[in-house]
């Protein structure tokens, strides 16, 4: 039995990282238990990253029979691997076993686009059966060669091209093992029935969910290279404070520790983990005061008074201005929804490697190409010198703080020539991460005598700014020239009613400047948006004296529409009446029940999504008791992998509602650790059923994001139904329920 | 230097540390190779550092190394294999219960010290005993029909 004996950090640092890593596993894990954490193509055949047109750009048959897939779509958590897997397995008609992908790395992966907006399905998945339908019809040629029968005659099952009717087969290995197609990918290669499919729609296990359940997966929060410092960033206490002076004594004390200074960006690396975090917590430096933020106590007023950049007619159907005013019934409500934060569990992390011959970044950004052009010209290295390599890490829901962490250790590589990796700490993440946006919504309804709505008016107001490449933190505190967009994905899409109305018009008022960053954060504005629309629908069919369901189904047609709505209402037991319900309550609790109906983007996936709560009217605290969701997004890939989307859209959005605002004062963001930036716990975690509805007909769509969309929407309407109030302003915190209650 | 025996998955272990309050975890990610326990705020808040000391869940980001000393430490790599999975891990990968999968580490830890406590627990035991670990991807269902799963076996 080997035991580690005095092992000394000068010992560590000369024996290298790698030998003490095999060493110790050796010992201290099982014999025979290191599993490969993640497929890898190590050891065969080079695959350059190439064009998006060629076959071999992303499909490699290998000599032992086993497939790899190359893409620029990354699996975040999400299954999108396993998604990919199936769609090609299933054309080509090789066992889905055989597969392994390779995601987001320039040097290997083609780019057909980065993950986000749930474009994995219908953009890349797309892709990816294109690639797998034009190789299959080469390797039927290539069969028919060896077979001696026409191409027409065979089919590929089991790896195998065989005839139709039986008799010698050939394998696709033999064929091509090893070898280029070199194909241009064909557009027309005819695509498999959907009617046919026996591995897509199939609830096939995730490749890499045991080596999460067992502590072997290397997230790049765990991923080392040989000879690598530890960095960590000290972050101004002020966000646009400067850095007057530093007192290098003041970590002396520590071993090994290195300080980085450039401008006002202050690092410090050390062989020793602990003590550059120790270093950077303890260094004492001096800075500027810095007062530039508006605060988030009135950002509703900051909204309204803000400077405006452009305003964007989003819907404009009718005449809102003749038929608003001259509604039976006119209704208005102000929504607001708050800055929120990726709040990734992992802070975020990067490993840099900046060598005179070349950079290579290891990231869990969603979009490999993205960064490695922002980084490029940032620290103006040609763009073929730069080489982002995606691993998986901490769910990012969209661009958390990754990105800068890949600047910050380029940053710190470059200034020391070693491969430096940059863990964020908990502070820096929910500080410093780039935010989901505020949004403010103004909403107008009118009802004719029959309660049917006639006229809507949705304005919103969006913190915005420039586009381009989003500004890096280190960058910035360093002086770098860099640009500042402030994208945040399609923030106004679900801003007007599904339901028919003769006379709408939506409008979003995009501001000059933001208090904070600004990004994608998963389901952009259409969370904040269906909350504003579906909450007002039900204040409008309460106004009428109508059941939310009943009012919602007389204002849609589309038969996929009226599927998913029918089947929650159907989930819920629902008994058609009007809201509030205020009938006795179970003891402090009141109870009700809501609804509310999307589809995503108004283009892609159904959701109709049914909500129970308990309200306790003594301490405001909200207990979601049950959901129901009814989701459709056309064809079905892996029934459970979107189960499991579905669901974690649902618990993450509740999430949001009940319990996520960014704070922050005139200097800096206030809510920086897990007590003033609360999540949903285990506690309130209300059971969920949902009904897949799969419509193999129709294309597939992603649905990493359309379950989170009505969320707020059903939450607040079941409290409206429970207790006659109609909370607008998210998060439902119990001090703002408890007030909202003493006012009615 | 001072150094540090204690027992890790079984094994007795003598490891160097500068500093008597560097916290386990980073002895156990970094000297010792066992990268299962995560960081995830280093504030003992979200759980996803969770090992167990002599048997109970503590969350290793905030545990001084010489409090470790004479004790046993249990990591998630010392529970079972992606090939031969603790029942814990086990009932996890049937239920798919991991999404991102950084807060799985703490999830079955936690679960594994719950379950030796209370073999059998009630739904409610369950979420209360998983009340100190944070999950943002949302897969809480999951994560407790996995607990409830093992112990219904």
């Amino acid at each position: 039995m080997k035991t580690i004996t005095s092992l000394s950090r000068r010992g560590l640092l000369k024996s290298g990282g790698a030998l003490i890593v095999s060493f110790t596993l050796d010992s201290l894990i099982p014999a025979g238990s290191f599993a490969q954490d993640r497929p890898s193509a190590a050891g065969r055949e080079e695959h350059p990253s190439g064009s998006p047109q060629a076959v071999d750009s992303f499909l490699a048959i290998h000599a032992d029979g086993s497939v790899t897939i190359y893409t620029s779509h990354v699996d975040v958590g999400t299954g999108i691997a396993t998604a990919f897997r199936q769609i090609a397995a299933e054309e080509l008609g090789i066992p889905v076993e055989r597969f392994t992908v390779i995601e987001g790395d320039t040097a290997t992966t083609p780019n057909h686009g980065g993950t986000g907006g749930s474009s994995g399905v219908p953009r890349g998945a797309a892709d990816i059966r294109r690639v797998a339908a034009t190789a299959r019809l080469a390797l039927l040629d290539l069969g028919a060669k060896q077979l001696n029968l026409p191409a027409s005659e065979l089919t590929i099952t089991a790896g195998e091209v065989r005839p139709v009717k039986g008799g010698q087969s050939v394998s696709v290995a033999s064929l091509i093992g090893g070898k280029r197609f070199l194909l241009p990918v064909n557009d027309k290669a005819p695509l498999k029935d959907p009617a046919t499919y026996s591995i897509v729609g199939k609830p096939i296990l995730r490749a890499e969910v045991p080596a999460k359940c067992t502590g072997r997966m290397v997230y790049l929060q765990d991923f080392t290279v040989p000879g690598m410092l530890h960095g960590r960033v000290v972050r101004p206490p002020s966000m646009g404070a400067k850095l007057l002076s530093v007192d290098e004594s003041s970590i002396k004390a520590l071993p090994g520790v290195r300080l980085v200074r450039m401008e006002s960006f202050l690092g410090v690396v050390a062989a020793d983990e602990w003590a550059a975090i120790r270093a950077a917590r303890e260094i004492k430096a001096t800075w500027s005061e810095w007062q530039g933020l508006p605060g988030s106590e009135d950002l509703e007023g900051y909204l309204r008074n803000g400077a405006i950049e452009r305003d964007q007619a989003v819907a404009n159907r009718g005449d809102v201005g003749a038929a608003l005013p001259t509604a039976a019934k006119q209704l208005s409500a102000t929504y607001y929804w708050p800055f929120q934060s990726h709040a990734s569990l992992g802070p975020s992390c990067a490993v840099a490697d900046v060598k005179e011959a070349g950079t290579t970044v290891w990231s869990t950004s969603q979009n490999s190409f993205g960064l490695r052009s922002n980084l490029a010209k940032v620290f103006a290295i040609p763009q073929d010198k730069v080489r982002v390599v995606y691993m998986e890490g901490s769910g990012s829901y969209g661009t958390n703080g990754g990105n800068d962490a890949a600047a910050d250790a380029v940053l710190l590589s470059r200034a020391v020539g070693q491969p430096v990796r940059v863990q964020w700490m908990r502070q820096d993440e929910h500080g410093w991460d780039p935010k989901g946006p505020v949004q403010l919504l103004d909403v107008r309804g009118g009802l004719d005598s029959s309660g049917n709505i006639v006229a809507w008016e949705t304005q919103m107001w969006l913190p915005g700014g420039p586009s381009g490449d989003r500004a890096l933190v280190g960058p910035e505190s360093a002086g770098m020239t860099q640009e500042h967009g402030q994208g945040a994905g399609l923030m106004t899409m679900n801003a007007d009613p599904p339901y028919a109305v003769a006379n709408v018009r939506v409008t979003a008022h995009n501001l000059k400047e933001t208090p904070l960053r600004l990004s994608n954060l998963r389901a952009p504005g259409k969370i904040a948006n269906v909350f504003a629309v579906e909450a007002f629908t039900d204040e409008l069919a309460a106004a009428a004296g109508m059941d939310a369901v009943v009012f919602r189904r007389r204002g849609l047609s589309d038969p996929r529409a009226l599927a998913v709505l029918d089947r929650a209402t159907a989930m819920m037991d629902w008994q058609a009446r009007v809201s509030p319900n205020l009938r006795a309550a179970e003891g402090n609790l009141l109870v009700g029940r809501g609804m509310a109906y999307m589809r995503y983007k108004q283009a892609e996936n159904y959701v109709a999504l049914g909500m129970e709560v308990a309200v306790d009217r003594a301490t405001g605290k909200i207990t979601v008791r049950r959901v129901v969701c009814a989701h459709e997004c056309g064809l079905i890939v892996n029934p459970d992998g979107l189960r499991n989307q579905v669901e974690g859209n649902i618990m993450q959005t509740l999430s949001r509602t009940l319990h996520e605002e960014v704070q922050f004062n005139r200097s800096r963001v206030t809510s920086v650790d897990w007590n003033s930036y609360p999540l949903l716990t285990f506690p309130e975690a209300p059971a969920i059923q949902v009904a897949l509805i799969d419509r193999p007909d129709q294309p597939a769509y992603g649905a990493g994001e359309a379950a989170a969309a009505p969320v707020a929407a059903a939450l607040s309407n079941a409290i409206f139904d429970a207790t006659g109030v109609r909370l607008r302003t998210v998060p439902f915190t119990a001090a703002r329920v408890k007030a909202a209650l003493a006012k009615a | 230097m001072p150094s540090y025996k204690f027992r890790v998955n079984g094994r007795p272990v003598d490891v160097d540390s500068w500093d008597p309050n560097q916290p386990l975890l980073y002895l156990l990610r970094n000297t010792l190779g066992l990268h299962g326990a995560k960081f995830g705020c280093g504030l003992g808040q979200c759980g996803a550092c969770t090992v167990l000391v002599d048997g109970k869940a503590v969350r290793a980001c905030t545990l001084p190394v010489r409090q470790v000393a004479g004790r046993a430490v249990t990591t998630i790599e010392g529970l079972g294999t992606p090939e031969s999975p603790h029942p814990v891990q086990a009932a996890f990968i049937a239920e798919q219960a991991s999404q991102c999968g950084y807060c799985t580490n703490g999830m079955v830890m936690t679960a594994k010290a719950l379950l030796d406590a209370t073999p059998h627990p009630t739904l409610d035991q369950v979420k209360t005993g998983l009340a100190g670990n944070l999950c943002r991807c949302g897969t809480h269902t999951r994560i407790m029909n996995a607990v409830m799963r093992v112990g219904k076996a």
